[in-house]
């Protein structure tokens, strides 16, 4: 019988020839995230059960990355806790301040994320990773205390949606526009439990960098994986970035696999979206909502912090001055060393930029860039909840670098077109 | 027996019911003191342990932060009724050992106030206050055998039986 890819990869997870969405298993992990805001409970827990174990502490990554720098003492103390434990049993992919950054964006960069592979981690984000045709999701803090433990979880297998990219991109309209659309068609619990794979032509023209943006958002529709298969871009990813050069197993869907639904986009007839507050699903063209005067832009986060944003971002406002408080981050500290080397700080500091370091931040209304009451952020992330990035009476829009971008210079939503 | 407090539609989400700015902690006591703190400021003065939250579609979705199960069940919630839940808050509820219940009937028969005692094995939930019973199908075996262990690491330890102490 058929299977779909994400059926595949976690049939062999499991040590089983086949599995059939709903099918409980108990799956292989190859990969476990670790970060600073979830972790150091994990930690806790595992000592109160007097368990002091790691299944292998090389397929442990380890990134403080929500709070870090430090924010705060408390937050301190859970960097501590984090720290000595991750000293004490050596893992081997440790990535201290200097090299830590948002983990969706370091661990494909620095090389951990392999085709075919399942991968956890603490942060319901972590479906970032099945851009590279492997299985991945977001967890809390008791499963990883078993992940850590055991190598192991328990999944239920998920139903597959098909969703179908037809047509390719126009000028200003980014993969961030794409997943705002699917957001906004199917709601945030139209893929509840279920895997939503992604073919079609318009991933052609994206970037890995690109595909990750979308996938990244798979749990704003109540995903429990995003997934897309493997071509020629993901193989040269892999092969620059790659860390483990062995083999790696590529998986596709069957053609006749199933699929509890398949929506198809034109995504040549797409325009730049801004998801409104305070729900992904919101998103409506540009058109609707341009000039609604805005007090912050924030371009960064493990959905729109990578080079490639970046630089969108910059060409836009090259030569132009922010009207706003105007906030980038790069994700990483290789982005933010290329970012630099490329000439892009300059553009920013010209334009009136700060720029930050790699961090979750004002993302999720940590610090550096939390909003006051009533204040309204145009944000390249990915959630606009109530209270997403500070105040409960604070408004995010969610919208692609380019058109953060281009409403930085206005200081009002403004469509990115009209700088190209 | 507890008291229903009746949050009449979907998408409750992690950042309503424990915001980012106090996961700085992992104290269950500390973060019970934000519970729902974005949603209902006064929800905290009025709960009382052994009461219950009840909520439309996608109760807990976002974040995976077991957070928001820890500041529910510190704040003395002894259920989520919802009609549905979103897939990290389900997961990390049954590995916390903390029941909830899926149920539309429920959500629909159930009114801000009300008091209910609740028989999870039975699967009956008894609205005293309107003296109707509800019944609602009980979380699947596997999930329930976790739920009693009391959360997914005494379910681990008792299959493992013990060889998960042993220092790496």
């Amino acid at each position: 019988m058929s299977m779909t890819i994400t059926e595949k990869i976690l049939a062999r997870a499991a040590g089983l020839k086949k599995v059939v969405a709903g099918q409980l298993i108990d799956a292989q992990l190859d990969v476990v995230l670790f970060i600073d805001v979830t972790g150091p409970a994990a930690i806790k827990m595992l000592a109160e059960k007097g368990i002091d174990k790691v299944f292998d502490r090389e397929k442990i990554v380890v990134t403080p990355d929500h709070f870090q720098p430090a924010k705060d003492i408390q937050s301190a103390e859970l960097h501590k806790r984090l720290d000595d434990w991750a000293k004490r049993h050596k893992i081997k992919h440790y990535y201290k301040i200097g090299r830590a950054g948002v983990c969706h964006a370091l661990l494909p960069e620095q090389g951990h994320i392999r085709p075919g592979e399942v991968i956890v981690g603490p942060d319901s984000h972590t479906c970032t990773y099945g851009a590279f045709a492997a299985f991945s999701t977001g967890i809390g803090s008791t499963d990883l205390a078993a992940a850590i433990a055991t190598g192991k979880l328990w999944f239920r297998v998920p139903a597959s949606m098909k969703f179908v990219l037809n047509g390719s991109l126009p000028a200003g309209v980014y993969s961030k526009d794409v997943i705002l659309a699917v957001i906004a068609r199917i709601g945030t619990d139209g893929a509840l439990y279920k895997a939503m794979e992604f073919v079609g032509p318009a991933l052609g023209d994206m970037s890995m960098e690109a595909r990750m943006t979308m996938t990244n958002m798979a749990i704003e529709a109540g995903a429990k994986n995003g997934i897309i298969g493997f071509d020629k871009v993901t193989k040269q990813y892999l092969d620059e970035h790659l860390k483990d050069k062995k083999e790696y197993t590529i998986f596709e869907s069957d053609r006749d696999a199933e699929y509890t639904a398949v929506e198809e986009f034109d995504c040549s007839k797409l325009e730049p979206m801004v998801a409104l507050p305070h729900l992904p699903s919101n998103a409506v063209p540009i058109g609707e909502c341009a000039g609604k005067k805005m007090d912050q832009a924030y371009i960064g986060s493990c959905t729109n912090g990578r080079i490639e944003d970046l630089r969108i971002a910059a060409k836009i406002l090259k030569g132009r001055q922010v009207a706003i408080r105007t906030i980038v981050v790069p994700a990483t500290p290789t982005i933010w060393k290329q970012a630099k080397d490329e000439g892009l700080f300059d553009i920013f500091y010209d334009a009136g930029c700060v720029i930050s370091a790699p961090t979750c931040g004002a993302c999720l209304g940590g610090f550096m860039g939390v909003l006051a009451e009533g204040e309204k952020c145009v944000s390249t992330t990915n959630r606009n909840f109530v209270g997403r990035m500070g105040h409960p009476k604070s408004e995010v829009y969610l919208a692609s670098p380019a058109t953060a971008a281009a409403s930085a210079v206005e200081g009002k939503l403004t469509d990115p077109r009209r700088f190209m | 027996m507890g008291t229903a407090h009746v949050y009449r539609r979907d998408h409750v989400n992690t950042d309503e019911i424990i915001p980012a700015r106090y996961l700085n902690t992992d104290d269950q006591a500390d973060l019970a003191k934000h519970c729902l703190e974005d949603l209902d400021p006064d929800f905290v003065n009025k709960v009382k342990p052994g009461d219950a939250i009840v909520a439309g579609e996608d109760f807990g979705c976002g974040s995976s932060r077991e957070h928001a199960v820890w500041a529910i069940r510190g704040a003395g919630i002894q259920t989520v009724i919802a009609k549905s839940f979103a897939r990290i808050f389900y997961r990390n509820a049954i590995n916390c050992g903390f029941y909830i219940i899926e149920s539309s009937d429920a959500v629909e028969r159930i009114s801000d106030g009300d008091e209910l005692e609740i028989d999870y094995k039975a699967g009956l939930i008894r609205n005293k206050t309107t003296g109707r019973n509800i019944r609602f199908s009980p979380l699947p075996d596997f999930a329930r055998q976790i739920v009693q262990d009391g959360g997914l690491l005494n379910h681990i330890l008792k299959k493992s039986k013990h060889s998960l102490k042993k220092e790496s």
